[in-house]
């Protein structure tokens, strides 16, 4: 009974929880349920993938419409992968979000506060689990509206003005989007993401199908904050409340950079893509993306904002490979998709247990604090380097299959771009170390605590990030869930290019 | 002319595109920006109604005599974007009072200038 629903409960779940909390007086009780639904999820997801990758594709119709009339979820190995990443996040993030909200979130909105973050999640899973196009519009609307109103809850009024401009950029680009998806639904009669594939390559040549492209592409590009589109993401990540950012960050880019996947490879075909210039112009914006972004993380003063620049910059990565549009390529995607998961959500929430004791997230403040707190300061040394994909880490592996992916198409150049991005990250963790461990602790400044009466984190901060730094290292050596379910799906996405 | 002419609605819909597009990029002023946006999803809705148009196609209820109708779907599909777009215009409305409350201005000239003085 559960198992043939499972593709609609991990979505509704969520959905019917935010309403339920909303009107919950208080937070506490809010987050307990929250949590508990999370986990139920994560479960569901985990339990979705293994059926994927036994049973292979699960057609699931939404009411029982036929599709293509009807809405249909359409899991593979690539969204059930997904789905376990996002929904795997947001469990680990709900326990650590308990005393974090209590501390930057005034009390009377924290149940209204779980209750966005629930239809946020409902949005992202939803993204990820949809064959319909048109429903892939409405999921992508929640999960946006619902982060504005996030990241409008931060402490600084200046949260007020990014959440501003991520909504105008943000709407921007899902209106283009949803003029792609008309002109495509012009051109062919239908919405179903399968039914497309079918109808499209026959129309190619038309011009129709040319602009609609155009647009999904750059729609979705301001959505994952590609380069030179991102400007809507430092301060979005900067002034968001801490679990907000760990999140976003965590799945919402990601969620964007999958259905980039899906839209090139699944619903048009990469013989568009190497047809017209966006392979080179991706492959361009990319390595800028990458060289501009590392610098200008290396000269932030602002420790969320230094890796939200690094963030821009990692999605560089990610878009290197669907460039690529081989094999390794889209491997070396999907497994930093998950990977990235999880360096940037152990590194946004050491720095946020730092912001939990010193009330501010500006590097100046952090000075000395790695001796007083030990732990948070080995969590960022080990996401630090898992950013920089030192051998051992989870960002290693993914750095290796992109390299490989970069040799094997004879690129030399962009090589050199991905080692020297690397070299790049050196220096920005660099900063944080050195400010955390190495620099004397600001004596005069009165405003801030002094760093000798600065505790280690509570340990409700500290487990879910030492989770998420422990998955950096388990993920750096065993590659079995990584590497193994990305291969499996890249084989489905690109059928006909196994060797 | 024939160009220009058969294809009025879509002309229509690229100038409201273009004036709604134009009107979010250059006006400092946050509420117009947000009518730019309202304007440039318009143009969308607009679009979609003119792709439901089927030539000499009766409106989509069943009667005799009549075997020819115009397709009723992008009419639905709009009305969710529509939906969208009203809770995008109250959340983005909400911002610009608590913005005004905030910093006491809706231009983003001042607002950029008052953030950089601290």
């Amino acid at each position: 009974m559960i198992e043939s629903h499972l593709s609609l409960l991990i979505v509704v779940l969520p959905l019917i929880t935010a309403p339920l909390v909303a009107v919950f007086s208080r937070g506490r009780l809010a987050w307990a349920l929250c949590t508990l639904v999370c986990w139920v999820v994560f479960v569901f997801a985990g339990w979705q993938l293994n059926n994927v990758l036994s049973g292979g594709v699960i057609s699931y119709a939404m009411g029982g419409w036929a599709p293509p009339w009807g809405i249909e979820y359409r899991i593979d190995i690539a969204n059930a992968l997904v789905a376990l990443i996002v929904s795997g996040i947001a469990a680990i993030t709900l326990p650590y979000a308990l005393h974090s909200v209590i501390s930057e979130i005034p009390e009377k909105q924290h149940s209204l506060f779980y209750a966005a973050f629930m239809l946020c999640l409902t949005g992202l899973l939803g993204i990820a689990l949809t064959g319909d196009i048109f429903n892939l519009f409405v999921f992508l609307e929640i999960s946006s509206l619902s982060s504005y109103a996030l990241i409008s809850l931060g402490k600084k009024r200046q949260a007020l003005t990014a959440a501003y401009q991520y909504l105008i950029m943000g709407t921007i680009g899902a209106t283009f989007f949803l003029i792609g998806i008309g002109l495509l639904y012009a051109m062919t009669g239908t919405l179903n993401m399968a039914d497309l594939s079918q109808r499209l390559p026959a129309l190619f040549e038309h011009r129709t199908i040319h602009t609609a492209f155009a647009f999904i592409m750059v729609g979705f590009a301001l959505k994952l904050a590609l380069f030179p589109l991102h400007l809507w993401l430092p301060n979005a990540y900067t002034y968001a409340p801490t679990v907000v950012t760990v999140f976003l960050a965590a799945t919402a880019t990601k969620v964007a950079v999958y259905v980039m996947l899906r839209i090139i490879f699944s619903v048009f075909n990469f013989s568009m893509i190497a047809d017209t210039p966006t392979d080179e112009l991706l492959l361009l914006l990319c390595v800028i993306g990458i060289l501009v972004m590392s610098i200008y993380a290396i000269y932030q003063k602002d420790s969320k904002r230094l890796l939200a620049y690094s963030s821009v910059a990692q999605i560089g990565y990610m878009m290197l490979g669907i460039a690529f549009g081989t094999m390794l390529g889209l491997t070396a995607t999907l497994v930093h998709m998950f990977n990235h998961a999880l360096m940037k959500g152990a590194l946004f929430m050491a720095i946020g247990a730092l912001v939990y004791r010193v009330g501010s997230s500006r590097l100046e403040n952090f000075a000395g604090l790695g001796k007083q707190m030990p732990w948070t300061f080995a969590a960022i040394v080990i996401g630090g380097l898992s950013l920089i994909g030192v051998p051992g880490t989870a960002g290693f592996i993914s750095k290796w299959y992109l390299v490989l992916a970069a040799i094997e198409k004879q690129n030399w150049f962009v090589v050199a771009v991905i080692l020297l991005g690397s070299l790049l990250a050196v220096i920005y963790v660099w900063k944080l170390v050195e400010v955390l461990y190495f620099k004397r602790a600001n004596e005069q400044d009165q405003s801030i605590p002094q760093a000798a009466l600065v505790k280690e984190a509570p340990l409700m901060l500290l487990i879910p990030t030492w989770i998420l730094v422990l998955a950096n290292i388990y993920f750096g050596f065993s590659t079995d869930l990584t590497v193994g379910v990305a291969e499996r799906a890249v084989d489905m996405l690109l059928p006909g290019t196994k060797e | 002319m024939e160009l220009i002419l058969g294809h009025y609605n879509y002309w229509l819909v690229i100038v409201i595109m273009m004036t709604g597009f134009y009107t979010v990029i250059s006006h400092g002023n946050l509420i117009k920006k947000i009518v730019g946006l309202n304007i440039f999803q318009v143009s969308v809705f607009l679009l979609y109604i003119s792709i439901g148009n089927v030539k000499d196609g009766a409106a989509p209820i069943l009667e005799e005599n009549i075997s020819v109708y115009s397709n009723p779907l992008p009419h639905v599909l709009i009305l969710t974007a529509i939906v969208v777009g009203v809770a995008t215009t109250a959340l983005g409305l909400a911002l610009v009072v608590r913005i005004k409350e905030a910093y006491g201005t809706i231009e983003e000239d001042e607002i950029h200038n008052q953030d950089r003085s601290l």
